[in-house]
């Protein structure tokens, strides 16, 4: 069965295991490794992606379920200049390891486009997780990322 | 797929699709620095035209010395940060005339201890100094004038009639002159310009944008993906194994069977028996790995408990101990007292759990080999390697990707051995991942055990007796190269406060025999031991009405150093308890002010590998769980490299005391490990997380390091806070659902 699909704006496809998650793709076969494992069972957002716009987690996403599906991975949210939430992360000097900052990056893009100011409540709404414990940092990031986007959108 | 064409469909995909195809061959870029044996100039590469690039020689974890120890160098280097492009540098030995016939190239690499920054505060600067003084002779010989006569800032190197060199036009004919033999002077801490600095993540871009390699990201075109089924019972076997299902999943190429460790030799290479796949994919590998039928034999623990062990140790504590530390005569305190106090804190296992799972990329030849993995000991994985392949430790190319976390679980090398192993057999390149459910069930735990803490009073409320026994899993059990060391070193701090601070004093250790393999977890010994010490003496406080602030200060005295004999000495100040102590007190309003109705204060203190913490919570308790309003921490680290990091590595062990202390424990049934994802191991999330105020006290002590220092106090801070908002002493960790009605 051949799945196709657009990953970071290419048209693909996928001719291999249907039952394959995406991150095994992205980071078998797509060369994207930006995308992280970290439970294979949904409950820490490390392999978190974007599908038609919004963060799913892709360790328990099937290649069969992605037919049609256009996909955005952490590579290309700053293909064309950092995102607003990339910008604040460096500002805000978020990353202690690093390895779920792409996650926690992604969920909080999806987050600001739902939710253009979100309070600490909206905030805690992402369950990603991070073994450092850059949580307050990461809070003061996307409060800073969302007075960036607000400005730009304004300006 | 077949091979060609996913290979080709790997480059075509990689830089359409804006990724990066990480392409490590034998030698590479690091070589750059390579050829220049040892000395200054293997950690600094100056190039005309290019950003002035330092090498980082320590394996980063999220502890920051990717950035602070260049930073060191930039410092006496004389090198504003903006003109420098950090590079992580190659685990490096050199050949040597001593004993081994082996030399560090570029000294300590490995992370431990909090140790980068106290080892290398002076030596890296001097790395630095050494090469501005050479680069300062080259602008001498050139200009004709005495070096004594010239300046340097900014990378450039200043003639006294306003001449300018950039260090890139002196680099070249610098390297062939010779270097300072002796220590060369050093800057003022008055001079500093980068050190002292509020400095980000010198990586963070490429972390921000998923371009970092860490050590589970690494290829080679030809690696094959194993995953290893491993034997659930702690010294079990492969009983029976059936592997014509797993040969038959699409893309698996091996099934290879990893022995049990010797039971004689111990954990010297891995932990467990098991089955590895090796496929194309690590989906492939995955479902060969679950298509395996292995009977385990459950191996001689088949019975044992956790909750067993709890048993085994408060028996134990009724029998006398091995002595850790005694002065005066505790037992005689004890019968002439007017009070005694008697409390047991109850620690569990507790997993390290790094975000990234435990991996190895191992392509072994026949007399050289090239490893890339996250791990915070590279040359323990020299020598492992080296031992179980014969290949020359020159032969063998470590490099150190940005690990995904340690917290000390990566100073254990298991998985280079499995990975080996796996090499071995297959003969080709091999890229080894551990599940989550791999990393949970086949970890080096913290230990679990309990602590007995008693004190004595007289009739006027003074303490004058303290006695701290533990009952604990052994830390050398099926190690047996740690059998000649006192069985209570890393279990039992006996020079911790109140040590020293009281005329009868007695510490004491019981080792328990229990399957379990135990390791380092992050401030592995006091990151238990504070949570029965600052506890019990919150107990002793309350319960002779005395402040629980006071007390302490009391106790701690005049200011003053005393001994301590275990990591992080050798001594212990008592002043500088006091002030973290009291600052963090005083940041949080302690005695101040009324709190709202059902809110407490408490506190703790401790020292921690050479520095001072202390945290200050204030906390509710709301359905049974407790809320931090508000959580102080301040600390004295001595000279501060990077206050931003600095105050990133308090936040973040912070947040992991937190998540420790009320959600965190590996229990064991029936011989193996209960817990084995995120779902029955829950780590804190951000709607659990505070705040964390940090306040760094700026000292002129020695540099202390900081990744462990915000732990230990964290968990009888909170507990502390609890009893003051409720009455409720919490003296089994973790929280849970102990407070829910």
């Amino acid at each position: 069965m051949t799945i196709r699909f657009r990953l970071n704006g290419a048209e693909l496809q996928f001719d291999g295991a249907t039952d394959m998650p995406l991150l095994w793709y992205l980071r078998d076969y797509a060369g994207l490794t930006g995308t992280k494992f970290g439970c294979g069972i949904a409950a820490c957002g490390a392999c978190t992606v974007h599908v038609d716009g919004g963060a799913l987690r892709s360790c328990v996403l099937p290649m069969q379920a992605l037919a049609g599906k256009d996909i955005r991975t952490i590579e290309d949210l700053g293909a064309n200049g950092l995102h607003a939430v990339q910008r604040a992360w460096i500002q805000e000097d978020v990353p202690q390891c690093g390895y779920c900052q792409s996650g926690q990056i992604m969920a909080a893009a999806d987050l600001l486009t739902r939710i253009p100011q979100p309070t600490d409540s909206d905030i805690a709404t992402i369950t990603n997780i991070c073994r450092c414990g850059t949580y307050p940092r990461i809070r003061k990031a996307i409060h800073r990322a969302a007075a960036i986007l607000k400005e730009e959108s304004t300006a | 797929m077949n091979e060609l064409s996913r290979r080709s469909f790997l480059k075509v995909s990689a830089t359409a699709l804006g990724g990066l195809l990480l392409d490590v061959n034998f030698g590479g870029r690091a070589a750059a620095f390579a050829d220049r044996g040892q000395g200054p100039w293997v950690f600094v590469r100056i190039d005309p035209g290019q950003p002035i690039v330092i090498g980082a020689r320590t394996a980063e974890i999220g502890q920051g010395v990717k950035t602070s120890l260049p930073m060191l160098i930039a410092e006496e280097l004389d090198v504003a940060w903006e003109q420098v492009r950090v590079e992580q540098l190659p685990y490096g030995l050199i050949a040597a005339d001593n004993e081994l016939g082996l030399d560090g190239k570029y000294g300590a690499q490995g992370a431990g201890g909090s140790t980068s920054i106290p080892d290398s505060f002076i030596e890296l600067r001097q790395v630095g100094a050494k090469l501005r003084r050479v680069l300062m002779d080259a602008a001498a010989e050139r200009w004709q004038i005495p070096r004594e006569n010239l300046l340097t800032d900014r990378g450039r190197v200043l003639h006294p009639d306003g001449r300018t060199l950039p260090y890139a036009d002196l680099a070249a004919r610098a390297m062939e002159l010779p270097l300072a033999k002796e220590d060369v002077p050093l800057k003022a801490s008055s001079e500093f310009r980068v050190i002292g600095k509020a400095t980000r993540v010198a990586d963070c871009e490429e972390i921000v944008t998923g371009k970092t390699a860490f050590g589970i990201d690494a290829r080679l075109d030809n690696a094959l993906v194993a995953l290893i089924a491993r034997c659930p019972y702690f010294e079990g076997d492969i009983e029976s194994l059936d592997d014509s299902a797993a040969l038959a999943v699409p893309g698996v190429r091996k099934v290879i069977r990893i022995p049990a460790p010797d039971p004689v030799k111990g954990l010297i290479n891995h932990l467990a028996a098991g089955v590895a796949v090796v496929a194309d994919d690590t989906w492939a590998a995955k479902k060969g790995r679950d298509a395996l039928k292995i009977a385990w034999s459950p191996g001689p623990w088949s019975k044992d408990s956790s909750a067993a062990l709890e048993q085994k140790a408060l028996q134990a504590l009724d029998n006398t101990g091995d002595s850790a530390r005694r002065d005066g005569d505790f037992a005689a305190a004890r019968s002439s007292a007017s009070r005694v106090l008697e409390a047991d804190y109850h620690m569990p296992f507790l997993a390290h759990c790094t975000m990234e799972p435990q991996n190895a990329l191992l392509d072994l030849r026949e007399d050289r080999a090239l490893l890339i993995a996250s791990m915070q000991s590279p040359g323990g994985a020299s020598r492992m390697i080296n031992s179980m392949t014969g290949i020359d430790r020159l032969k063998i190319d470590i490099r150190m990707p940005r690990s995904g976390g340690g917290f000390g679980r990566r100073l254990e090398n298991d998985f280079v051995a499995e990975a080996v192993h796996v090499a071995k057999a297959l003969k080709a390149p091999v890229r080894l991942i551990w599940t989550r459910e791999d990393d949970m069930q086949n970890d080096w735990y913290r230990p679990s055990g309990v602590h007995r803490l008693s004190a004595t009073l007289d009739a006027q409320n003074a303490l004058t007796g303290w006695s701290h026994r533990a009952a604990a899993s052994d830390r050398r059990f099926r190690l047996p190269e740690r059998a000649d060391s006192p069985s209570w070193l890393g279990c039992l701090d006996p020079d911790a406060f109140p040590a020293g601070c009281v005329d009868n004093f007695a510490a004491e250790f019981i080792p328990l025999e229990f399957g379990l393999p135990r390791g380092w977890w992050r401030g592995p010994l006091p990151s238990f031991t504070a949570f029965a010490i600052q506890s019990f003496i919150d107990e002793v406080a309350v319960a002779s009405a005395q402040d629980p602030l006071a007390f302490r200060l009391k106790l701690l005295g005049q200011s003053r150093e005393m001994p301590y004999s275990e990591h992080g000495g050798p001594t212990i100040h008592t002043g500088r308890l006091a002030n973290v102590l009291t600052r963090a007190a005083t940041e949080i309003g302690y005695g101040e002010k009324p709190l709202p109705q059902g809110h407490g204060i408490g506190l703790a203190m401790h020292f921690v590998f050479g520095g001072y913490a202390a945290h200050a919570m204030q906390v509710s308790v709301e359905n049974g769980r407790p809320v931090v309003h508000r959580c102080v921490c301040a600390l004295d680290v001595g000279q501060v490299v990077n206050p931003l990091g600095v105050e990133a590595q308090i936040m973040g062990a912070t947040i992991d005391g937190l998540s420790t202390a009320l959600n965190l424990q590996i229990t064991v049934k029936d011989g193996r490990v209960e817990q084995d994802n995120f779902s029955n191991y829950p780590l804190l999330r951000m709607a659990e997380a505070p705040d964390v105020e940090v306040h760094i006290l700026r000292t002129d002590f020695a540099p202390s390091g900081a990744g462990e220092m915000g732990i230990p106090t964290v968990a009888p801070a909170l507990a502390n806070a609890i009893y003051a908002a409720t009455g409720k002493r919490i003296r089994r960790l973790p929280i849970a659902d102990q407070l829910k009605a």
